[in-house]
């Protein structure tokens, strides 16, 4: 074989390595998790485009990120704190609720922009091939950006407040994750549905308002009856935040039967949320 | 014989139309169903350059939009070998908060270039949108034609394997289409594979070897670009020999019969190609003798008169016409014309009495078959309504900046 032969045929082996088979496909297909790898250039431009855009033309820009959980925080604060005199576990109320709202708000945000991350990206969908679960995954992704400020804000307060983290607050990240997995199961699952139907738009803000009383944000999960704890799990927001108290303000952790029953909880909205995505995904660039 | 890289078989794509409440209802689903596509089969080896031509509806955009795997087969499947890189439109994804700057790497990122990729070549790109002064500026306040030079630019910089194009090189004013266009030329010329969709067949010709023509979803010819485009305009020959046929008057001294206009190039073809002479029969009868009688043509676009053609200004003023039927032909060279829809109407007189007055009874248009007029003053959405006529000169009169206009 001469060289150039040699050349020619390494080029044609390099060159057989990226084929491609376009068919129909039918019925539930797998996540194909090497592809949503592959295409991870793509996920960065999307997280990077959200966080320069999302602030951009406005008056006090990034300090937004802080302003929305603390007017929150404000409100909830002058109701349950003042006029109700909710209990809060021996911690400051402020602080006491300020740490939940950081994983609600990640939650939230998360939430509401994964189900509309299809329609807002409809020009990318009927115009370029990429994975469609980029899209709930990187908006989830950039306001991971906002938590971590939301933290830093947080560790100032504790330290005003002078209250002290656990060790615990090593299994931080494990409840950062719990959050985020179970607002992408139901924002993967209100994205695909929201493509056919915009119903999804009107019944979000109702899901979180509900939602956001059914968590354990201006209450501690001790004003839940003990054996009804199991059952409270069930929403995995019970868990994230008292893990987040758990180790950041050293109240006790939540309890094991609630843990799990947040995680399985979690486990089924995703395996739902991305099925029923995947089922649906290829016909996404036709219905939009 | 190079390798094949792109080979679809048995390709077909059904959609669903109306909505979803009837097809519920509905018993005989065929009613509700569209086929965009069907039993499409066909190859393109390493190195080609293809073009895809047919009708609006034919089916082009949903092959492409297939290949680019952004929609899937009903039927069928494609088999790729290399990296496919598809542009749909110019700047997808474009954000208009965000920077030129921000919006190249944004817009290079989503088509599937890597950060390292788009920073080597960002000068490049930049230097080629011709707007480095504008780059830091927020795209939503740049003039349409800056976005999409921009947006061209990046685009004209993406080297996948496999480069599936719809018509996006039209953009920006005459300069920056040649450009566009050169740029082209040397994507299909560097061995690189590309398919090209495109209502310009001018364009088409020039850029590519093979063709493959699409008419109602199915591949009607495949072959060599000019075979096809030859087919392509027989298709298009509906609207290519247009004529009008008038019932006699029997009241009426002088009444029309027929109006036709055809092309004088050779009569296989049926469409009407831009490069090609203009014929415009007016057939009428005239039951007495008639001095001074003529008849006359408006030609229009957009029903904007172009001009207006008598008849008697090659007849001496004081013939008369004997009973008898006529055909008058009116000659137009080609290249005169632009791409385009025209009308013709038609009147019948003496300069005493008018006999007949038909307006814009007769259609017809001027395709760009044979010639790509993207580039050129005289592209179908260009102003004007003919090609200019005119020449033009251009010569240095002065070296410095200070030159005095010559006087005459």
């Amino acid at each position: 074989m001469t060289p150039a032969a040699t050349e020619r045929g390494l080029e044609e082996s390099a060159l057989s390595h990226r084929v491609t088979i376009i068919r129909p496909t039918t019925g539930w297909s797998a996540l194909r998790v090497h592809e949503l790898w592959s295409f991870r250039e793509i996920l960065y431009f999307l997280i990077w485009r959200d966080l320069k855009v999302r602030y951009r033309q406005t008056l006090i820009g990034a300090a937004w990120v802080l302003l929305q959980p603390l007017a929150l925080l404000a409100v909830i604060v002058v109701v349950f704190g003042f006029f109700v005199d909710i209990p809060s576990e021996g911690v400051p109320y402020p602080v006491f609720v300020y740490t939940a709202l950081i994983p609600w708000t990640l939650f939230a945000q998360s939430m509401t922009s994964a189900s509309q991350s299809l329609i807002a990206n409809s020009a990318l969908i009927s115009k370029i091939y990429f994975p469609r679960l980029l899209l709930p995954i990187g908006t989830a992704g950039s306001f991971l950006v906002d938590f971590v400020i939301g933290m830093a804000l947080l560790a100032a307060m504790m330290a005003i407040y002078g209250t002290q983290p656990d060790a615990a607050a090593l299994l931080l990240p494990l409840f950062t994750v719990l959050a985020l997995v179970t607002a992408l199961g139901v924002g993967t699952l209100m994205s695909a549905i929201n493509v056919r139907h915009r119903d999804v738009q009107a019944i979000m803000p109702l899901l979180l308002q509900l939602w956001l009383f059914a968590s354990p944000v201006a209450y501690p999960i001790t004003l839940i009856p003990e054996q009804f704890r199991t059952l409270y799990g069930l929403n995995p927001m019970a868990t994230v935040i008292s893990g987040f108290r758990w180790g950041l303000l050293g109240t006790p952790p939540p309890p094991v039967g609630m843990a799990a029953a947040s995680v399985t909880m979690c486990t089924l909205l995703a395996v739902i949320g991305i099925s029923i995505f995947r089922r649906t995904e290829r016909t996404f660039a036709d219905v939009i | 014989m190079s390798e094949v890289v792109i080979s679809a078989e048995g390709l077909a794509k059904r959609y669903k139309i109306g909505n979803r409440r009837s097809r519920r209802a509905a018993t005989d689903t065929s009613q509700h169903e569209f086929w965009a596509l069907q039993d499409l089969s066909f190859e393109v080896r390493d190195g080609e350059v293809l073009g895809i031509v047919g009708r609006n509806g034919a089916g082009k955009t949903t092959l492409l939009k297939i290949l680019a795997r952004i929609t899937e087969p009903t039927k069928g499947s494609v088999r790729l070998t290399g990296r496919v890189g598809a542009l749909l439109e110019v700047g997808t994804g474009f954000h208009p908060e965000l920077t030129g700057r921000e919006n190249v790497f944004l817009n290079g990122g989503i088509l599937g270039m890597s950060r390292s990729e788009i920073r080597g070549k960002f000068d490049e790109i930049v230097a080629f949108s011709e707007i480095e002064r504008f780059i830091d500026t927020p795209v939503k306040r740049y003039s349409s034609g800056m976005y999409v030079r921009l947006a061209f630019a990046v685009a004209a910089h993406f080297e996948p394997e496999i480069l599936v194009i719809d018509e996006v090189l039209a953009v920006g004013d005459i300069a920056f289409q040649k450009k566009c266009l050169g740029k082209m030329h040397e994507v299909a010329t560097q061995g690189r594979t590309v398919l090209f969709v495109s209502h310009n067949t001018g364009a088409v010709v020039e850029l590519c070897t093979r063709a493959i023509l699409l008419e109602g979803g199915r591949k009607v010819a495949e072959g060599p670009v000019d075979q096809v485009i030859d087919t392509y305009s027989q298709l298009l020959g509906s609207n290519a020999g247009a004529s009008a046929v008038f019932e006699a008057d029997p009241n009426l001294a002088a009444s029309l019969l027929e109006v036709s206009v055809r092309s004088t190039a050779d009569a296989e073809r049926t469409g009407i190609d831009i490069a090609d002479g203009l014929e415009i029969a007016v057939c009428y009868r005239i039951s007495d003798r008639l001095p001074g009688l003529a008849v006359a043509l408006t030609l229009a676009r957009n029903s904007v008169p172009l001009l207006h053609a008598w008849s008697s200004e090659s007849i001496p003023d004081d013939e008369v016409a004997e009973p008898g039927t006529y055909v008058a032909n009116y000659a137009l060279p080609g290249m005169f014309l632009k791409g385009g829809f025209y009308t013709v109407g038609v009147i019948i007189g003496t300069p005493e009495t008018l006999y007949q007055d038909f307006r814009e009874v007769v259609a017809f248009e001027i395709d760009e078959l044979r010639t790509n007029s993207h580039s050129r003053s005289y592209r179908r959405d260009r102003p004007g309504h003919i090609i200019s006529p005119g020449s033009w000169r251009t010569e240095q009169v002065g070296s410095g900046l200070d030159a005095k206009v010559p006087s005459k």
